[in-house]
């Protein structure tokens, strides 16, 4: 029995050292939070224009067989291309997923959805006044760290521009076609 | 022994059965009053001694208690658009907010046990919590400016969680609409055949067809009870096919069959699975839910007819057993129960006037306007494939905050101005609408003014 436990401890230590030493030796590896978030955005900017385009452009404007309205419930009608993607936004945040994403706007429908962090403010200003261009921060909110990505949120087809000109409680009537109308705001977690 | 000992034993003795008499009371005892921190609220007194229905796990923390208020209200939450879900608080963005006021948990609002701070909601609910988020709500809305911080939902015009009926544009839709709409909207029941919604009907054995007298399948000597076999004759359970045998026979695992004498609810539950669901949802059934057996009008807060304190609430404590009048059920049968000033005051009520009309022949089938019709609505469902007019039979559902009758009850027959009003009014309520309302909501005036604004001088606008 005595040999046996001998055996037992001389493997474990045995192992727990090799592990140990093959820490040591390899690297830390993983994708740059830069590289995550702007793949997480051309996943989104894709699905929001498609849906902008082929589901609202064509079934609501074009063809007319069907409405879109913010109150899609009531209205038996097809939801916005803006609560589609917040609706995605809460159904990721809901699966715990370690990242989080919102549609934000210096000219807010919603006043809700105007910048509140400093980042956010920034951030949206930058791509406000340089088009074509992203937006990389960091900043604390809460107890945690985040790298946060703002990115421009274009009007890509004319139903996004009339929908939010003509609003009632739009700040801004006169967006055109390509216009940056708002950002998509990306956080994740950092170390540090 | 010495006087220290003798402290030490008496201290380790009386330590060790307070332990045994607590733990027995926690697991075992049916009265946990003595364990209870504190009263509970309306909603959920009945259930005070089921303490597992909401602390299901003793190691939990928060996220039991959260998972409990989701378990019951969730789907309420969700069916009526809840206006702040837990999934808007989520964002990090918004933990400046969260550090002040927690909205990711119920009970950061919503305390149990705590009777002296409950409000007229039947719920603990802190003044400033619409402040924290919406205080410059002004800038966008002059006509809010100068309004107290406490009076966004307690003046009748917002609702934390469901505003279905007080949203903006939803009062815009319903601007200028009558008392009394000219179209009422009174649903009738059973929309398409019921037997498309029941998969597992056992249509071989009770194929539709009217059953007589002859054809009674009971094990029982009820052949020889005129009263029983008279009334299953005359009603839909005969006419549709519907047996003894369906409601009274019990197939076990082993597909031995017992003959059951006193059916409850999960023989109703065969067919009528959604109604079953409301009724032990709601405060007539919750108690069974629960596993505390039926509950009895003696231990209701309400007041209650004496005569009706040993009742044990069941399907058939007011359908009645074989003879199932839903017409009973939607008057006579609260009645029995129910003596409060509201439901006293409701023979005198125009709402009664228009049920005893029909049930007299001088007005249209489903005019009138019976206690159900209120608290038991009728409301399009859909179940499975189907959309389905059922009775809802959880009263909760349109209860407290009275908003929620707006939609589902109110506008069936009313305006929405006057619908708003009219639940505002405590008097009125209380008389069961005998009269007008005397007080006057302006949330339809704000949103007029506002339309007025916006639209140009040709259209109307200022």
């Amino acid at each position: 029995m005595k040999l046996k436990l001998k055996k037992v401890a001389f493997v474990g230590v045995a192992g727990l050292l090799t592990v140990l030493a093959g820490c040591s030796e390899s690297k830390v590896t993983g994708i740059e939070p830069k590289t995550m978030t702007d793949a997480l955005f051309s996943v989104m900017e894709a699905d929001r224009t498609v849906y902008t385009k082929l589901i609202i452009g064509r079934l609501a404007k074009k063809e007319k067989v069907i409405k879109a309205s913010e109150h899609w419930k009531d209205e038996k009608a097809l939801v916005l291309p803006a609560q589609m993607f917040r609706y995605g936004a809460e159904r990721v945040a809901e699966k715990g997923a370690d990242f989080s994403y919102s549609l934000l706007s210096l000219w807010p429908v919603n006043k809700q959805n105007k910048p509140k962090t400093d980042v956010e403010k920034e951030g949206l200003q930058f791509i406000a006044d340089n088009p074509g261009q992203n937006f990389y921060g960091e900043e604390t909110l809460g107890d945690t760290k985040y790298f946060t990505a703002i990115y421009p949120d274009i009007g890509v087809a004319s139903a996004c521009i009339s929908c939010h000109n003509d609003h009632k409680d739009t700040p801004k009537t006169d967006f055109k076609l390509g216009d940056v109308m708002g950002g998509v705001v990306i956080r994740i977690p950092v170390k540090g | 022994m010495t006087n220290k000992k003798a402290i030490w034993v008496f201290w380790s003795v009386t330590t060790v059965l307070l332990l045994v008499y607590y733990f027995y009371i926690i697991l075992i005892g049916n009265d946990k009053k003595e364990v209870s921190p504190g009263e509970m609220i309306h909603g959920h007194y009945q259930i005070e001694m089921s303490c597992s229905s909401c602390h299901s796990d003793a190691f939990g923390g928060g996220e039991v208690l959260q998972s409990a208020c989701v378990n019951c209200h969730g789907e309420e939450l969700k069916a009526a658009d809840d206006s702040h879900p837990k999934s808007k608080f989520t964002n990090p963005r918004n933990a400046s907010r969260i550090k002040e006021l927690d909205a990711r948990a119920c009970v950061s609002c919503h305390s149990e046990h705590k009777n002296k701070i409950t409000g007229e909601m039947g719920v603990t609910l802190p003044e400033d919590f619409c402040f924290k988020c919406h205080q410059d709500v002004a800038e966008d809305r002059p006509s809010h400016k100068g309004m107290a911080f406490n009076t966004c939902a307690n003046a009748g015009c917002h609702n934390y969680h469901d505003n279905s009926a007080l949203y903006e544009d939803f009062l815009e839709k319903h601007l200028n609409e009558n008392k009394l709409l000219d179209s009422l909207e009174n649903k009738s029941k059973a929309t398409v055949d019921k037997l498309t919604l029941l998969s597992q009907y056992p249509i071989d054995r009770y194929p539709v067809k009217k059953l007589t007298l002859k054809e009674i399948d009971s094990h029982s000597g009820v052949f020889n009870d005129n009263r029983v076999t008279h009334e299953w004759e005359t009603t839909s359970h005969a006419a549709a096919g519907v047996n003894c045998s369906a409601c009274h026979e019990e197939k076990s695992s082993d597909n031995k069959i017992t003959w059951i004498e006193k059916p409850d609810e999960k023989s109703c539950k065969g067919c009528h699975s959604e109604e079953v669901k409301g009724f032990l949802d709601g405060k007539h059934g919750m108690k069974i839910k629960a596993g505390l057996g039926a509950m009895k009008p003696s231990e209701a807060r309400q007041p209650m007819r004496i005569t009706s304190h040993d009742k044990e609430l069941s399907c058939v404590s007011c359908h009645s057993s074989h003879k199932f009048d839903v017409q009973h059920a939607s008057v006579e049968a609260c009645l029995g129960c129910h003596n409060d000033t509201h439901s006293q005051s409701y023979k005198q009520s125009a709402h009664f006037n228009t049920w005893h009309k029909e049930l007299n022949g001088q007005a249209e089938k489903n005019t009138g306007v019976s206690c159900a019709s209120c608290h038991m609505p009728r409301q399009l469902k859909r179940v499975g494939e189907h959309e389905v007019v059922l009775v809802e039979h959880n009263q909760n559902l349109n209860l407290r905050p009275n908003e929620k009758m707006l939609r589902g009850v109110c506008m069936n027959c009313h305006g929405l101005a006057f619908s708003i009003d009219a639940l505002a009014d405590e008097k009125l309520i209380e008389n069961n609408f005998k009269g007008m309302p005397s007080v006057h909501i302006e949330s339809i005036d704000m949103v007029e003014d506002r339309l007025k604004k916006r639209k140009k001088p040709e259209e109307g606008g200022l």
